[in-house]
């Protein structure tokens, strides 16, 4: 553990900074790319999966979402998404409540699991719907997740 | 210029899992401030990460990921001793890279 | 629309035994608590703390490397656990905090009034240098166990006003530490109280300090901590760096003695 800890700060400390080349145009194509402005503005599952070029998903057991049942504090909750169906291409982290339903989107190129877990902000209590793209289709798995106000501990 | 990420990367078998810890502000663009005007949106959009050249994660944000990002993704292919970048853009233009090496 | 209406105010209540509490959503918090334990963002302010510490700075154009700790000048690692002690160039007895503001007045020369004037950071901006300071310093000491000395007559002295302090009952809500944190099971809505006269209890809440606040999205100190704490029981403000601030934590250091250090935590 403690092994574990110094071995990131030093890695950490370690980094070259490219910060130049990428502000002077040398990013990688994919940092380029055209950001899903459509997608990130739909509001509700049915319409983000269309913005991302799907037909109306479906739920499915091949979807796996973890989430807490009670988020202590809405700023910051643990969302995993991953897929173990045949042909994953994308994986996607929605939140119904939400101003923007999506939050995060992820591509899961050769070789990459289709396995992710990011720390995701939500206004209220909401369903979280891991959005799975395979083959042509989009599947989905749904967990409840509560957002509670704290007090004053802690 | 962005503070540096910390990126952690750990080859078990011939899978590699990489955890990363943005410093950034995140800010949704939903938020109003005391005088009652919304705060702009700031917020990373875009990142992605290569393993000797080759991508291994490209992926797309919005306002709702949380104030200094954490993200965790596996591929398959790294040992240790190789190296690893992770790259971010946010709504500003502005972008950070940095490079760490698999353990 | 907010994302959350956080600083929103706080009713001082105190639920005692009360049947809300649901082991079920307590499990439940639980969960949310450890999922985030990976990824802490203090990790953030503990590095960029690190290269203010390393770097020469201040009018003198000095590091803090040469700034001695309690171990000796320059020895970082566990110091942390063992403040507050005594220390005799300063005469006085110094947590974490006033140590620190007392090496970069010293060696970098910065002046006293300037570092404190403004110590934490509020909504929104970035963190002070001090918070990222002594994010890096706790770092450097997790794992280490909680041993708060006594030895020195003005740390015994530290700990009994301390303790003083901690049972004084003042405010217009009549109130002192103890009032919620002297009994077992006490909550402010869905948050445990943690009996800080019990060993287990005071060496968690000691250990964890300082912590990444979710709700604030910034570290806070063991200072802050204590501020904030007075400023709920609606007691005068809690100076940076005051003796009485310094005592407390010398109360609540030895009370957590033998614990394990687990900070920078995160926190709701």
């Amino acid at each position: 553990m403690m092994a574990n800890r110094r071995q990131f700060l030093q890695s950490g400390a370690s980094t070259a900074v490219l910060g130049l080349a990428a502000s002077a145009g040398l990013l990688p194509a994919a940092a380029q790319a055209a950001w899903s402005k459509a997608a990130f503005e739909a509001k509700g599952l049915a319409e983000v999966a269309k913005a991302l070029g799907g037909a109306a998903p479906v739920e499915s057991a091949e979807v796996q979402l973890n989430a807490p049942e009670i988020a202590e504090n809405g700023n910051v909750v643990r969302v995993a998404a991953s897929s173990s169906l045949p042909g994953t291409t994308q994986v996607a982290i929605l939140v119904e409540k939400n101003p923007n339903t999506l939050a995060a989107v992820f591509d899961v190129v050769d070789g990459t699991e289709a396995n992710f877990a990011t720390n995701i902000k939500m206004s209220q209590t909401s369903k979280v719907y891991a959005l799975v793209k395979a083959g042509d289709k989009y599947h989905y798995a749904v967990k409840e997740v509560k957002v509670t106000l704290g007090g004053c501990g802690g | 210029m962005a503070d540096p990420m910390r990126i952690r990367a750990q080859a078990q078998g011939d899978k590699t899992t990489v955890r990363v810890l943005m410093a950034h502000e995140m800010e949704s663009g939903q938020r109003k401030d005391s005088a009652g005007k919304v705060i702009p949106g700031w917020y990373i959009t875009e990142v992605t990460a290569q393993h000797n050249g080759k991508t291994v994660l490209s992926a797309q944000w919005g306002g709702a990921v949380s104030k200094n990002p954490y993200l965790q993704f596996s591929f398959k292919g790294g040992k240790a001793g190789d190296k690893i970048t992770v790259t971010w853009v946010d709504n500003r233009g502005e972008s950070r890279s940095d490079e760490a090496v698999i353990a | 629309m907010k994302w959350l209406a956080y600083g929103a105010a706080c009713a001082v209540s105190l639920a005692g035994a009360s049947a809300l509490a649901q082991k079920s959503a307590a499990d439940a918090i639980a969960d949310y608590r450890a999922s985030l334990q990976d990824g802490n963002p203090a990790d953030l302010n503990a590095a960029r703390g690190a290269a203010l510490w390393n770097k020469a700075r201040g009018p003198k154009n000095a590091s803090l490397q040469g700034c001695d700790l309690g171990k000796g000048p320059g020895v970082v690692a566990g110091a942390a656990a063992s403040l507050p002690r005594y220390f005799a160039d300063a005469d006085a007895v110094m947590d974490v905090e006033s140590r620190l503001v007392h090496c970069m007045v010293t060696l970098q020369g910065f002046k006293r009034e300037e570092l404190t004037a403004k110590p934490y950071s509020s909504d929104g901006q970035k963190a002070t240098e001090i918070e990222d300071l002594v994010a890096f310093l706790y770092d450097e000491s997790r794992g280490m166990p909680i041993a708060v000395p006594t030895g020195h007559p003005k740390e015994q002295q530290a700990y009994q006003r301390g303790k003083q302090i901690f049972f004084f009952r003042a405010g217009p809500y009549d109130f002192s530490c103890a009032s919620c944190h002297s009994a077992d099971g006490q909550r402010i809505r869905l948050q445990d109280l943690p009996n800080l006269t019990k060993t287990a209890p005071a060496q968690a809440a000691f250990a964890a300090w300082p912590a990444y606040r979710v709700s604030q999205g910034a570290v806070r100190t063991m200072q802050w901590r204590l501020y904030d704490c007075f400023r709920q029981q609606r007691m005068p403000e809690l100076k940076y760096l005051s003796p009485a601030s310094v005592d407390l934590i010398a109360f609540l250091g030895v009370n957590a003695n033998g614990g394990k250090m687990a900070a920078p935590s995160i926190k709701r």
